[in-house]
This record gives C-alpha cells, structure tokens and sequence, in this order.
C-alpha cells in the first residue's frame, strides 16, 4: 500500500526525524492559512499523488506570501498532473502539502528494502540524492552504498556510522545523521515497510539534516497488523475498478487494451496477457480469481471485467486443478444472466471437470465460443475484438 | 528417482483440521502420498481421514515419524509453523500459505539458518513426483511420471506447462513451484542442484516470471554448473512496469526484473526460451531432440 508524502513525513516526525514544517490543505483557503501560519519568506506547495517526478511536471511551485500560497493553490487542486509515473492520462490533484522552503546545500538518497537474494533487509545511502536515483542505480550501482542488516539484531549503530562516514560526512553530521538511519529503520521494521525512503535527504543552511521528501510504502500482506496505516489509505488514488475487484478478493489491473481476461492464477494470467499480445491484441486487463474460484467469485469477477466499457472481447482461461471447471462455468452462466454482455466470449477451460463444464456452455444456449487450446483461444479472442 | 518427495516421504499436515487442509489431506492421501498426522494446536486426539491430529509438530515427528510437513496454517501464524517444523526436526517444509508478512519470513530465514530444514514456497503449489507422491494442492491427474523436471515461479501456468507435456508423452521426474512471494526458502538454483545430481531427470522446464532477479542468476548458474537441457518460459512479458500483478513478486520496478532482461540472459547462456506459454512442450521436445542428435 502507499501513503502521501505527508502521511508519511507525520511518521516519520512521529519518530523524531527531522522535517519541514507543514500541512496538508485541501482547498485554497486552508492553503492560506496554513502559510500564514508558516510564517516564512518561501512557501512550498507540493501536489500530493502517488505518482514521483512531480516537480517536473508542475506539481511542485513557490510562492512568497500567503496570497500568492492562495493563488497558486487554486490552480494547482483540481488540475491533472502527468508524470513518467501517472502515465498519459495522468492524476487529478486533490491534496496539497503546504510546507516551509529550505535552502539546500547538498542532497542525499537514504532508503531501505528487502533484499530478495539474500532474504534480508538492506540500508542503502547515496550521496546522489535527488529525483534521478533510478538513473544512479541503473548507470552507477557503485554510487549507492549498501548495509546488510541481521534481523535478529537488527541495523546497528556501527553501520549507520559505516554509512555517514562514507557518504563524507564531518564528526557533527555523522552524529545527526546515524540518529535519522537508526530511526529511519525503525520505522521500515515497526510498520512493515517495503520500501522506506527519504529522498532527498539535505544538508540545509544550518548545516541541518532534514527529509525533504520522504516515501513509504507497506506489505500488504502485513496490514492486518497495522490498523493505523490502513487509515492512511487514499481510495481517489487508485482504480476505482480495482477497489471494487478488492473488495471481492480479486486481484485486477486495468490495463489500455480491449479483450477482457478472465484467468485462474497470477502467472497464467500473465501468460495469457501474453499471448493476446503475441496474436496482435491488446488485454484490458489482469484479472486472477484465485485458486478457489467460486461460482460467486466468478460471477463477481466478470461483473468487473464488463463494467470496463472498452473491453470488445471477452477470453475466459481456467485450468481448473483444485478449482473445478463446472463450477467456474455456471459462475460465469449466472453473471451472463444478470449483466448484459454484448462482447463476444471465448472460453477456455481445462483440466478437473472441463468436459462437464463445455457441455453446460453448450446447453446454456448463450453466445460462448468455446476454444479447445490456449493458443487458439486468444487467436479467436482477437479476432473478434477486431470484428 | 526423483528429488524432494518420493515413496519414503512421511507428510504431517500442519492446519489439518481447517477447511483447505482438510480438502487437501484428502487429495494427497487419493494420490498415493503417506499422510502420517495433522497438526492443530487445541485438536489433539481428533481424527481427519483417518490421520491422527496432535497439538504439536513434535508430537507428530515422535509418534508417528513424520519426515515432511505441508503448512495450510493462516497467514499471521504460518511463519510460525514453518519455524515449529524445523525445530521439530522436520526436513521438508512445503509452505502453501499465500499472503505471509515479508519481514515475518525474513525471520523465519535467518532461524533456519542453523537447521537442517528444506523450506519450499511460501505461496506455492507444492512438490509432486508423479506416480510416487504429492505434497500440494496441483491436481495430480495432468502428471505422468517420467524424466522431466519442472521448477516455476507459478502454480496453474506450471499444470499447463505438465499438461504439454503429457499430451507429449513427457512424463515428469518432480515437478514443483518455488513461490510466488518476494522471499523464499528454495531458489531456482536450489533446485537446480537437485536436478543434476538426479540420474532420473534428463531435462528441465523453468517458469519464471516478471520482478526481481531470480531468473538472471540462475542463468548463470546454469551456463556455469548445468550439464542437462533446459527450457525456459518467462511469464509477464506484456505487464507495464510498477503494477504488482497478483504475485508480490510480479511487480517490475526501477528497470529491473523485466521479461526482456530475463529472456536475453537466458538466451545468452545457451537456454531456449519458449517463445509462448502454448509452446513449452514443444519446445523442450524440440531440445531433447538435438540433444539426442
């Protein structure tokens, strides 16, 4: 799950980790007032969408009194913000972070994730702070410095100095910033983080460590044990169809295409999308019902793929192992029944039952094109996406 | 032969007296596997299929000499069992538990450390010789016994990969899934290791997927340390990056763990690569073929 920059700025205050001082506005007025309040020479307004790269696409601008606070934060809620992260069509901007402007003498990266090969969480500093890291990492890896961390001890103190003293930081910083590595990995393990990330980190005027921009993301699958986080979440920031799919245990991704897919399983719904691409199509969407997919599920699965209204063709793939075919056929019987479907639908079952199932399709009288292989099955949903 | 499970495994199932384990006892015992004891904490004494329950995994390895244990348990406990099963002595731990805390297993792997525990998954279908034994949730039905094996990131795509090759005639020495999560306790490369020292296998299927970097290493291994034909499949090779597709693993993120990394450096170390999910058996006919000259 990921937070708003001030969500997670809070956390990280909350752990006495220096960062400017701010709010959130949700109109122009709060924006006036939370500058006035301020009381400073350079306001900063920050778009908040869960999307990077916002300075350069206008989400992030000055102003110098709360007037001006006022002005600019009218034009900016409200606004659709585009980034190489929101994609085309962009994020509409509802939240702005007010906060004080720093002057920056240097930026740093700080950042913490779970190291796949090794099992293990690993602190990461680089003196290349900024909005390029992905660039440092991909042209050179050797500009970020790397600390395993044991999780039975935990980040220790001695390696948080490995860190500051490498970055070249003086006795004064190191002292600083080891207490902003140590609490920054404190809040990566107490709130079951998959990424925790200040960047940049700067250096400001006073000679100061403060988080300028920070960002937190957690394991999902840990949630059940951090109901204050699951209050953080902002529903306006995702796809509303994917809220919907959620609610129902399903997992769904909207995708630009317009064959709606319909799988059993992440991987082979994967492979489907696959193959849809290798026959000239484009899916639009994944969309897994899971290993237990039930008449219900099912029928609630494709109740969510219709109300996509580009989708032209329909390619159901189950290769029904524990889950049994029949089943998945009356689910989707059913929920023909009650959402009218003009697209086209191509099924393809396989495995436990799917004799069974073809001949409830048949007899169903309604309008399936049942396809015997996995390749055949996306060539004809194609097609007919086409048509 | 065969690697992992076979007629001498003896399967505590650990969650027995859930909805899901219960299913699953029953599956597994139909398919010939020994299905010694259940374990659920409060249910000692009951009986599901006929195997006997016992409130510990200990008393499950003493009393009844389990060897093996497939985890059913919730997710907010499954970390747990799995750490239950290795200090019981257990050797092989099948976790099927999907939806497990990342830094939870990260614990669990620094404990097994200093075990002699075998981890598979979490988030897995399990591990099935055919004709010999199933410890997981895979239909047994679609599996021939035979020579091939099969080692995957994922769990329906990998019945439709021994579907292919069944309808070949390629029967399977073990087949098994590695996890879907970003953690786990068996690599692609653990596996692998297994498989050449196998004399029953001959070739291999690797499934892999989008995310991380998994599939990279193990190419490099395999140039290095893998004497036997290998075929590999990449799934995800259409899925926009920053998307988390079902899988936690499947998420593309910084550039990294793409299918067109993944493919190039399988292809460069002298893998063939299927070049779709409809053509993975006919694609490792096709190397065992040129092997055979």
């Amino acid at each position: 799950m990921k937070i708003h920059e001030y969500q997670a700025k809070a956390i990280l205050a909350s752990y006495n980790v220096p960062v400017p001082r701010g709010e959130v506005a949700f109109d122009p007025e709060q924006a006036y007032q939370i500058a006035q309040k301020l009381g400073v020479d350079t306001i900063v307004l920050k778009a908040q969408v869960h999307a990077g790269g916002r300075g350069k696409g206008g989400g992030i601008r000055l102003a110098h009194s709360p007037e001006e606070a006022r002005q600019i934060a009218k034009e900016m809620i409200g606004m659709t913000l585009v980034t190489h992260q929101t994609g085309p069509q962009g994020k509409k901007v509802r939240r702005l972070l007010v906060e004080e402007g720093m002057q920056i003498e240097k930026e740093l990266y700080l950042g913490i994730v779970v190291d796949r090969s090794t099992s293990r969480a690993v602190f990461m500093a680089s003196e290349a702070g900024g909005v390029d890291i992905e660039k440092v990492a991909a042209e050179t890896p050797e500009k970020i410095l790397k600390e395993p961390v044991e999780p039975s001890v935990g980040f220790q103190s001695f390696q948080a100095k490995k860190l500051a003293y490498a970055l070249g930081w003086d006795k004064e910083l190191v002292s600083q910033g080891v207490k902003v590595m140590m609490r920054l990995y404190r809040v990566f393990q107490e709130k079951d983080c998959s990424l925790a990330e200040i960047n940049p980190l700067i250096i400001n005027h006073k000679k100061e460590l403060v988080a300028l921009d920070a960002k937190l993301n957690f394991d999902d699958n840990a949630l059940f044990r951090h109901p204050d986080i699951i209050e953080l979440r902002d529903l306006n920031e995702e796809e509303p169809l994917e809220v919907e799919a959620s609610k129902s245990d399903l997992s769904y991704i909207k995708l630009d295409g317009n064959i709606g897919c319909m799988v059993n399983g992440a991987g082979l719904a994967m492979a489907t999308m696959d193959l849809i691409k290798q026959a000239g199509g484009e899916p639009a969407n994944f969309l897994d019902v899971g290993g237990a997919a039930s008449a219900e599920r099912v029928a609630d699965a494709f109740r969510i793929l219709m109300s996509d209204e580009r989708v032209k063709a329909v390619l159901i793939n189950i290769f029904g192992g524990i889950v049994r075919c029949d089943r998945v056929a009356q689910g989707v019987i059913e929920a023909i029944k009650e959402v009218k479907v003009e697209a086209p639908i191509v099924v393809r079952l396989e495995g436990t039952n799917a004799e069974e199932a073809a001949e409830l399709l048949r007899q169903s009288k309604l309008n399936f094109v049942v396809a015997k292989g996995f390749k055949e099955a996306a060539d004809m949903a194609v097609r007919m996406a086409k048509a | 032969m065969s690697i992992l499970v076979d007629t001498n495994t003896r399967l505590v199932v650990q969650g027995i007296t859930g909805k899901e384990g219960m299913f699953h006892t029953q599956k597994c015992i139909e398919y010939g596997t020994k299905v010694v004891a259940g374990v659920t904490p409060g249910k000692g004494g009951m009986k599901v299929e006929n195997v006997p329950v016992f409130n510990t995994v200990e008393e499950a390895v003493r009393k009844e000499g389990a060897n093996t244990s497939i985890i059913f348990v919730p997710p907010a406990f499954a970390a747990d069992a799995v750490m239950e099963a290795a200090d019981a002595g257990i050797s092989l731990v099948v976790c099927v538990t999907e939806g497990i805390p990342t830094l939870d297993m990260v614990k669990v792997m620094e404990y097994l450390l200093h075990k002699k525990t075998r981890v598979i998954g979490p988030n897995t279908p399990g591990v099935i010789s055919p004709g010999k034994c199933k410890v997981g949730i895979m239909p047994g039905f679609v599996h021939r016994q035979g020579s091939i094996g099969v080692v995957s990131r994922s769990g329906t795509l990998t019945y439709e990969a021994v579907a292919q090759l069944t309808e070949r005639g390629l029967g399977q020495s073990t087949c098994l899934g590695i996890g879907g999560d970003p953690v786990l306790g068996t690599s692609f490369i653990d596996c692998l290791k297994l498989f050449e020292e196998d004399p029953e296998t001959e070739g291999v299927v690797l499934i892999g997927e989008i995310g991380g970097t998994a599939e990279e290493e193990t190419s490099v291994f395999i140039k290095e340390h893998f004497s036997k034909p290998v075929v590999a499949f990449i799934a995800g090779q259409t899925a926009p990056p920053g998307k988390r597709m079902g899988h936690a693993g499947a998420i593309i993120a910084g550039g990294t763990g793409t299918a067109a990394e993944k493919i190039a450096a399988l292809t460069s170390a002298g893998i063939a690569v299927a070049p779709s999910p409809a053509h993975i058996g006919e694609t490792m006919q096709k190397a065992l073929q040129s092997r055979g000259g």
